[in-house]
């Protein structure tokens, strides 16, 4: 785990490795660490709703009441932001919600690799709630979705002001959706990381090492704070992300 | 000024700004919880805008967090 040299080196946990190297056509597509648990948070989602879902107990166990609980959750979220006309987003923002969860709790899990850490996964993510979010809005308003920018009971004077101002904010929100998220997964990680060099320069400093259980249990507390961050990073993607869609369902101000 | 002080001291001087906007989010989650407490029937309904709002507080920050990260790994 330790550096070379006894140098602290936290960043190196996101280090992308090639697994089944591969070149399609001079472009890079092989098969890395990061895709692999990729495969494995599909797949563990996949576990949870088909065994959770094919019981069908009126008393649900506890894989069912979990599957329920998940689909309880994110259904409750999607009706009371974006109305009931945004239920026919409610699988986009599941998936979504699932994969960023998953991915979170299972990136905390030591040795293994958080996806959502990689500015480029968390931004493909907040790209793909924008554009369906304009190319819904364009499909079922026309040119009147374009009212978003413009408020309603403003001067005319200070018009386009405000209309450079929204047209700024709407373009910043996917930057702000992504990079939350990657920011939050990447201080996370490299917080537990220091504190894990801690305890190995205290196990390292002779009589100082009986100190080492401080930082230990700090690592400890630390964990199930980032528990609870990767649950509130995926809640607050997911809510965000029916709040857009809610302007392109009900555009106008 | 040596180019690579002036790079971190930027970088430290962006993290200024993710203090503020927790700041922002502080005030958020205090006045949830002291309108929860006077009126808890009601806290349930607002749970999400509280957190809406909390996410477009710390917005702001991440933009200070990203002109620190471009600014130590890109400039």
């Amino acid at each position: 785990m330790a550096a070379p040299g006894g140098k602290i080196d936290p960043i190196g946990q996101f280090e992308i490795k090639r697994i089944v190297p591969l070149e399609i056509g001079g472009l890079d597509a092989s098969f890395t660490n990061s895709s692999l648990f990729m495969v494995i948070i599909l797949g563990a989602i996949s576990l949870l709703m088909v065994w959770g879902t094919s019981g069908r107990a009126l008393v649900p166990g506890r894989l069912q009441a979990a599957a329920e609980m998940s689909y309880e959750f994110v259904a409750s979220m999607v009706r009371s932001t974006a109305g009931d006309k945004g239920m026919k987003f409610f699988p986009l923002v599941f998936s979504l919600f699932m994969f960023v969860f998953f991915s979170n709790a299972i990136g905390l899990i030591p040795l293994s690799f958080t996806v959502t850490s990689h500015i480029i996964v968390t931004f493909a993510l907040a790209a793909l709630v924008i554009l369906t979010v304009i190319v819904y809005g364009i499909y079922k308003h026309g040119m009147h979705w374009f009212r978003l920018f413009v408020p309603s009971g403003v001067s005319p004077a200070l018009m386009p002001f405000l209309v450079l101002i929204e047209v700024i904010s709407f373009i910043s929100r996917p930057i702000s959706l992504s990079v939350r998220l990657f920011a939050n997964m990447l201080a996370g990680h490299i917080t537990l990381k220091v504190f894990a060099y801690f305890i190995v320069m205290l196990l390292g400093a002779g009589a100082w090492g009986a100190l080492s259980i401080l930082p230990l249990a700090g690592i400890i507390a630390l964990t199930a704070f980032e528990l609870l961050v990767a649950f509130l990073q995926a809640y607050v993607f997911a809510i965000l992300t029916c709040v857009y869609l809610n302007d392109a369902i009900h555009p106008g101000h | 000024m040596d180019p690579v002080a002036a790079k971190w001291i930027g970088a430290g001087l962006a993290a200024i700004g993710m203090g503020i906007a927790a700041v922002g989010v502080g005030t958020i989650f205090g006045n949830f919880l002291s309108g929860a407490l006077r009126n808890p029937s009601a806290a349930d309904g607002q749970f999400g805008r509280a957190f809406i709002g909390a996410a477009l507080a710390e917005g702001l920050g991440i933009f200070a967090f990203l002109v620190a990260i471009i600014l130590l790994f890109v400039v």
